[in-house]
C-alpha cells in the first residue's frame, strides 16, 4: 500500500500532495476469456479519483465502462495491474461497505415497499433495528421521495423507482457511489431533473461519485472529471478536469465554458473512433 | 353473466351428448331382453329403459346425480356406503402425501440450486422417477410396505408424495433461479451471505413458481392416492369404490366415485389458488 501511494504522489506532485486517492488504478488490464476467444475489455487503465470527485466515464458501448466500474466494486477481477479503493483491495473495500452501486435498472424487489427496499442493505449489514427507520426517512428525503415509503415499486414511475434505488445505495453511508447509466432508460425531461437533483445530493453528502453515461451534456454537466474511453481494447483516451464552478444551474449548459468542454469530449470520442 | 352463458352452453352440449351415448350404448341389453320376452321395442320404451337400467354400460347423468345425492347427503358420513367417508379417507392420504412431496420437493430444489453436484446428480433421477408408470410401481410399493407391516394411510401417502414432489422440484428450481444477474450482483455488493441471498431474494422470487407447481402437485397427489387404493384390496377410499364398482359391474357407483374424485381435485386446486392469491397479495406481488 505504501508503495502505491509513493508512486502516485510521485506522478501527481503538482495536484494533490496531501490527498490520497479514493480510487487508484495503475495499469489495470482485464481480458475476458470467452468461447470466441479473449476479449480485451480494459487495457492499461490509469486513473486517480480523489475524495469528493464526481467522475464520469463516457465512450461508445463496449469500451469497458461497466467493466471498470465492476472492477472497482469487486464484481470483476482485473487480470493485470493494480487497483485500490480507499487504499484497500476492491474486495476488502466491498466488505468494508465502501460503496453503493446503482445499476441501470432500478431492480427494486416487487415484494418489498420502497421503504422495505431501502431497508434491505441495512438488514443485511446488521444495522441496529431502532436506527433503521430514521435512516430510511433520511435517504427518502435526500432523493425527494418523502411520503412514498409505504408504496410498492409498481406504484411509482420509472424516474421515481430509480431515485428509490439511489436512496437504497445511500442508506448505509458508503463514501463512494458507483452509478452505471442510472438514467439511461429515462426520458430527457426526467433525466434533466434527476441530474440536477443528483448534483444537489452530491453537494449535500460530499460523496465521491463514479458515473457511467452515454451522454456528453450529462457528463459535462455533472462532472469534476470526465474520463473519455474508446473500445477494442477498452482504454482511456482523455481525462478532462472540468473548469465549471461547483454551483451549476441547468442554464450553465448554454455557457461558453460548458460548450468548450463538451467540444473537447466530442473530439476525444471522435479520436478514439478514428483509430 | 357473460361468463356463465358459454359455460352453461358447453355443459348442456355435454349432457345432451352423454344422454345420447347412454341410450345407444345401453340399447343392446334392452333389445336382448325384449327378444327374450318376445316383445317389440318402441322408441319410448327404448329411451325409458336405457336410462333406467340397474347396471348400464353407461349410466345416465340423472342416475349418477341420484347416486351422488344418495351416498353423500342421505348417508351418515361414518357409513361405509357414504362417499363423504371414502372421500375423507382419500383426502387424508392425499394431503399427507402432498405435504411430504412438497417439503421434499422444496428441499431437493434448494439442494439443486446451491450444490453443483446435486444439480448434476439429482435432476436426472428425479426425471427418471417420473418415467416409471405409476400403475407399475404403486402395487410394488404397497406390497413391500405391507410385508414390513406398514399399511393404511402411509403407503398411499408415499405414492401421492412420489407423484407430487416432481412438479414442486421443477417449479421451485426455476423459481429459485429466477433472480437475474443484476439482482445477485446487488446482493454481492452488500456482501450478503448465501443464506441471506436465499431468504431475502431467491425464496421470495420463487413464490409465484411454487404456487403454480403446487396446483399441479396437489392434483397429482390425489391421482397417486387413488391409484394406490386400487391394487391393495383396500375397502376404503375413492379408489376402492372405483375398484369394487368394477368387480360387481356397478357402473353407477364407478361414475359417482369418479365425479367425487374430480370434484375433490377441483376443490384442492381452488384452495391452493386462494392461498396463492392471499400470499402474493400480502407480498405485494398480486397482478
Ligand atoms: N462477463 C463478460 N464476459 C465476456 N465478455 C464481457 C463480459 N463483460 C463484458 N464483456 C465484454 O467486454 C467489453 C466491454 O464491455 P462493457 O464494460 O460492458 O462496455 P460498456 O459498459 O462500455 O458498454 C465488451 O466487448 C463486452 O462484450
Ligand atoms: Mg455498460
Amino acid at each position: 500500500m505504501g508503495m502505491v501511494r509513493e508512486k502516485y504522489s510521485g506522478k501527481n506532485k503538482d495536484i494533490s500532495q496531501m490527498k490520497k486517492p479514493v480510487i487508484d488504478a495503475q495499469g489495470v488490464d482485464l481480458t475476458f476469456q470467452t468461447n470466441d476467444g479473449p476479449v480485451h475489455a480494459l487495457k492499461d487503465v490509469n486513473l486517480q479519483v480523489d475524495k469528493g470527485d464526481f467522475v464520469s466515464f463516457i465512450g461508445p458501448s463496449g469500451c469497458g465502462k461497466t467493466t471498470f466500474l465492476r472492477c472497482i466494486a469487486a464484481l470483476e477481477t482485473p487480470t493485470g495491474g493494480k487497483l485500490t479503493v480507499n487504499g484497500l483491495s476492491p474486495d476488502e473495500a466491498r466488505k468494508s461497505r465502501a460503496y453503493g452501486y446503482v445499476f441501470q435498472a432500478a431492480g427494486l424487489y416487487p415484494w418489498r415497499t420502497i421503504a422495505g427496499n431501502i431497508r434491505l442493505p441495512l438488514e443485511i449489514m446488521d444495522f441496529p433495528k431502532p436506527d433503521i427507520p430514521e435512516r430510511v426517512e433520511k435517504v427518502l428525503d435526500l432523493v425527494d421521495l418523502k411520503g412514498f415509503g409505504k408504496k410498492y415499486p409498481w406504484q411509482l414511475s420509472g424516474g421515481m423507482q430509480q431515485r428509490a434505488s439511489i436512496a437504497r445505495a445511500l442508506a448505509f453511508d458508503a463514501e463512494i457511489l458507483l452509478m452505471d447509466e442510472p438514467f439511461g432508460a429515462l426520458d430527457e425531461i426526467v433525466r434533466d431533473k434527476l441530474n440536477e437533483e443528483l448534483l444537489k445530493l452530491w453537494a449535500a453528502t460530499n460523496k465521491t461519485i463514479a458515473f457511467v453515461t452515454h451522454s456528453i451534456p450529462e457528463a459535462v454537466y455533472l462532472s469534476t472529471k470526465i474520463v473519455v474511453m474508446s473500445p477494442r481494447p477498452g482504454r482511456i483516451t482523455d481525462v478532462i478536469e472540468s473548469t465549471l464552478p461547483k454551483e451549476r444551474p441547468l442554464e450553465i449548459r448554454d455557457s461558453e465554458e460548458f460548450i468548450k468542454i463538451a467540444h473537447r469530449v466530442r473530439e476525444g470520442l471522435r479520436a478514439g473512433h478514428a483509430e | 353473466m357473460n361468463k356463465i352463458i358459454p359455460v352453461l352452453t358447453v355443459l348442456a352440449v355435454i349432457v345432451a351428448v352423454w344422454y345420447a351415448a347412454a341410450i345407444r350404448m345401453n340399447s343392446q341389453w334392452t333389445y336382448d331382453q325384449a327378444a327374450r320376452a318376445g316383445t317389440e321395442v318402441t322408441l319410448s320404451t327404448l329411451v325409458k329403459d336405457t336410462l333406467a337400467q340397474e347396471r348400464p354400460k353407461l349410466p345416465a347423468p340423472h342416475q349418477v346425480v341420484a347416486e351422488l345425492w344418495n351416498t353423500t347427503v342421505e348417508k351418515k358420513i361414518t357409513s361405509k356406503r357414504s362417499l363423504v367417508y371414502h372421500g375423507w379417507i382419500t383426502l387424508s392420504a392425499t394431503l399427507l402425501g402432498f405435504g411430504i412431496g412438497t417439503l421434499g420437493g422444496i428441499a431437493l430444489a434448494v439442494g439443486i440450486v446451491h450444490n453443483k453436484a446435486m444439480d448434476l446428480g439429482v435432476m436426472p433421477w428425479a426425471i427418471a422417477s417420473q418415467t416409471i408408470p405409476i400403475l407399475a410401481i404403486a402395487p410394488m410399493i404397497i406390497v413391500v410396505l405391507n410385508s414390513m407391516g406398514i399399511s393404511g394411510l402411509i403407503p398411499k401417502a408415499i405414492i401421492a408424495a412420489y407423484l407430487s414432489f416432481f412438479p414442486v422440484v421443477v417449479g421451485m428450481v426455476k423459481g429459485l433461479r429466477a433472480p437475474d444477474q443484476m439482482q445477485l450482483d446487488l446482493m454481492k455488493t452488500y456482501n450478503a451471505s448465501g443464506a441471506e441471498t436465499f431468504w431475502k431474494l431467491r425464496l421470495p422470487s420463487s413464490m409465484p413458481y411454487l404456487f403454480t407447481s403446487l396446483k399441479v402437485g396437489v392434483a397429482a397427489a390425489l391421482v397417486g392416492t387413488i391409484v394406490a387404493e386400487l391394487p391393495s384390496g383396500a375397502t376404503r377410499g375413492l379408489g376402492a369404490r372405483l375398484l369394487s364398482g368394477s368387480y360387481y359391474g356397478q357402473t353407477i357407483q364407478i361414475w359417482s366415485a369418479l365425479f367425487a374424485a374430480a370434484a375433490l381435485a377441483a376443490a384442492l386446486v381452488i384452495v391452493v389458488g386462494i392461498l396463492e392469491r392471499a400470499v402474493l397479495k400480502k407480498m405485494g406481488m398480486a397482478q
